[in-house]
């Protein structure tokens, strides 16, 4: 579930407030955003993704909260590691974060040929 | 909640499309490339919303040439869809999706293989939903977020005339008065806590029963996916080089291939379940942040190494997501047997193309495509004969206008007990008609009370119809479950293990106050030999 929203990092863009799918988020009395219902949070990690400030964190858990330390978890290189790999905004030009999805099927063709391999 | 208006927004349009998912999106563009004016509402952000956004859909994708490619693959399926589908519709979808997934070039970086041949079959799901979204603002179709739909108007005739809802960002209602509806609205795992499920409460199948439509193949309803135990995440690649565990770290048998669901179900039935991925080869561990840049944000947050350390798994349910009931198509536009409904993706019944099993990633995706545009074609056509006009009525009913004095009734026991007829795997994917006969009757007394008393305010009243949706949805299921008196495909009973020929048929089923089920009268497809 969604544990922070890094102040001092959020530009106050309010993305994170459109695109949540569960309307989690809400835009507090300074225009910025603050998790206003995190039991509706579905952990879906979207609002990670379309923070172009890397100012949002996502717990593991599904089923309960988990209070993080922030100062952890600013030093931990979690924070914007999804829009990274997925090469999203600033990373769109480098070549370690393209698009490979298209390499799935051959990823579960290696595992079928695998399991035919080891077959008894 | 930011301002609370009273007042509503009231538009008119040819087309609603109701869901801004995978198929939503394809029929609110294809609906506007007739010319039509196109509003589609979402529950939450037309882009993140629905299975699709937070998964990466492979869709069903054979060449037209040579012609025995697509024939083979019709014949096959055929076969292990136990004969409910059907392979003129089949065709259709594979022409269909393989016609379509390059005009989106425009919106999604299509990648190429090392032989420089562009791929289309595969589309990571943020990206994918991202290009959908911008493909229909680039259409200018009116897209409303964060507006749930709440119920259908009706005309006099039985026709519907548009739905409303809510702002819930906003403030207020929306009214939109339409020639035609299409509900896109996507399949529902019960809040199961599948990946990107939680917009899906089968709010669709709940607003279609409404106004008089009937569903099919809800017996289909018992498939599974494996994720990290409390993790949400319910991306299957890597798990095809998973080894399993019992607490007692001794390997659980799997049969070779992808059917684990059952054994991994039997197993945690006797207790906790443990996996590794240490089979995954060194160049696959490589690249998969690139291929699922999701699938280790649990790993990487615990701190564990699933190429090394065991971790507990479960298995969540997907409901009609990757299980395949849903409205009946009645015609080839994807229209319902109401006038002016229309029904697409995992809203609509995929038994057409998947048969009685699941239809997985590839074939649902392609149906969402197909039949996505399908509806919103037909939409539109009906539409240029029937003018958009106020004076439907609203129909909504369960969580709504309650059938005698509202009362105070709690929504999470309500939804807790309706997760525990429909999602226990002793009850779901080991089924039995004394199991089902009792299912049925908690479901019966959860349903007596919620219609009878319960509505919402507007904090509330989302949540109340999506209970009401789930709860009614669940007596479908398993009603179904029961009138299938046989085992075949997905659904399997321990009193029934043997496949019927009596039952090759699709069952319907249908009702809100009463629950009925009926054997589909339409002709048994051609069996191929």
């Amino acid at each position: 579930m969604i544990e922070l929203v890094i102040e001092e990092r959020c530009s106050g863009c309010n993305a994170c407030v459109e695109i949540c799918p569960t309307n989690v988020l809400e835009i507090g009395s300074d225009s910025s955003p603050f998790i206003a219902r995190q039991n509706e949070c579905q952990t879906c990690f979207m609002c990670e993704l379309y923070c172009v400030e890397d100012a949002i964190y996502v717990g593991p858990y599904c089923d309960r909260p988990d209070p993080v330390d922030r100062e952890s978890i600013l030093a931990s290189g979690l924070l914007g590691e999804l829009r990274r790999y997925h090469g999203w905004d600033e990373w769109a030009a480098d070549p370690r974060y393209s698009n490979e999805h298209w390499q799935m099927e051959k990823v579960f063709l290696r595992a079928r040929d695998m399991a035919i391999c080891t077959a008894p | 909640m930011s301002n609370h208006r009273q007042d509503t927004l009231e538009l008119t349009t040819d087309v609603l499309v109701i869901g801004g998912g995978l198929a939503g999106t394809w029929a609110a563009s294809a609906a506007r490339r007739t010319g039509a004016s196109v509003i589609l509402v979402d529950k939450g952000y037309c882009g993140t919303s629905g299975v699709t956004a937070t998964a990466g859909p492979g869709h069903w994708w054979v060449p037209p040439d040579p012609a025995e490619l697509r024939e083979n693959t019709i014949r096959n399926r055929l076969k292990t869809g136990f004969g409910l589908n059907d392979p003129e519709w089949m065709n259709r979808v594979l022409a269909l999706t393989w016609e379509s997934l390059p005009t989106l070039a425009k919106f999604y970086n299509f990648s190429k293989d090392e032989n420089g041949m562009m791929q289309y079959r595969a589309l990571r799901g943020p990206e994918y939903m991202r290009a959908l979204r911008n493909l229909v603002d680039s259409l200018d179709v009116t897209v409303l977020d964060h507006s749930p739909a709440l119920e259908l108007l009706q005309h006099s005739d039985g026709s519907v005339s548009g739905a409303r809802g809510i702002r819930r960002q906003k403030g207020g209602d929306w009214q939109v008065n339409a020639g035609a509806v299409v509900l896109a609205t996507g399949g529902t795992s019960f809040l199961s806590r599948l990946l990107g499920s939680h917009t899906n409460t089968g709010d669709g199948y709940l607003m279609a029963a409404e106004a008089g439509a009937e569903l099919s193949g809800m017996e289909f309803t018992s498939y599974y996916t494996v994720a990290p135990n409390h993790s949400t995440m319910t991306r299957s690649m890597s798990y095809a080089f998973a080894t399993y565990y019992d607490e007692d770290g001794v390997v659980i048998p799997m049969p070779p291939g992808p059917d684990t669901m059952r054994p991994l179900a039997r197993a945690l039935l006797k207790g906790r379940v443990f996996c590794d991925l240490h089979r995954t080869p060194e160049d696959i561990r490589a690249k998969v942040p690139v291929i699922s840049p999701n699938f280790m944000l649990p790993f990487r947050r615990w701190g564990i190494d699933p190429y090394k350390d065991r971790f507990e798994v479960t298995l969540h349910g997907e409901g009609t997501i990757r299980g395949i009931g849903g409205l009946r198509v009645a015609g080839r536009d994807c229209r319902t047997s109401v006038p002016g409904l229309f029904a697409a993706g995992d809203a609509a019944t995929r038994e057409l193309v998947a048969g009685a099993i699941s239809g997985g990633g590839n074939i649902n995706s392609a149906w969402a495509v197909s039949s996505g545009q399908w509806a919103g074609q037909g939409a539109a056509r009906y539409a240029r004969k029937h003018e958009a006009a106020g004076g439907g009525r609203p129909i909504g009913q369960a969580g709504l206008r309650p059938g005698s004095a509202t009362r105070h009734v709690d929504l999470a026991a309500a939804l807790a007990a309706v997760q525990r007829e429909v999602l226990p795997y002793d009850k779901n994917i080991f089924r039995s008609g004394d199991r089902l006969e009792q299912s049925g009757t908690v479901l019966e007394d959860i349903w007596t009370e919620f219609h009878s008393h319960a509505a919402g305010n507007f904090q509330t009243v989302l949540r109340t119809r999506e209970t009401a949706a789930m709860l009614a949805t669940a007596r479908w299921c398993v009603a179904s479950a029961l009138a299938r008196n046989e085992s075949r495909g997905m659904h399997q009973r321990d009193d029934r293990p043997q496949t019927s020929a009596r039952f090759n048929r699709r069952i319907l089923v249908g009702g809100l106050q009463k629950v009925w089920t009926r054997t589909d009268p339409a002709p048994k497809p051609e069996l191929a030999s």
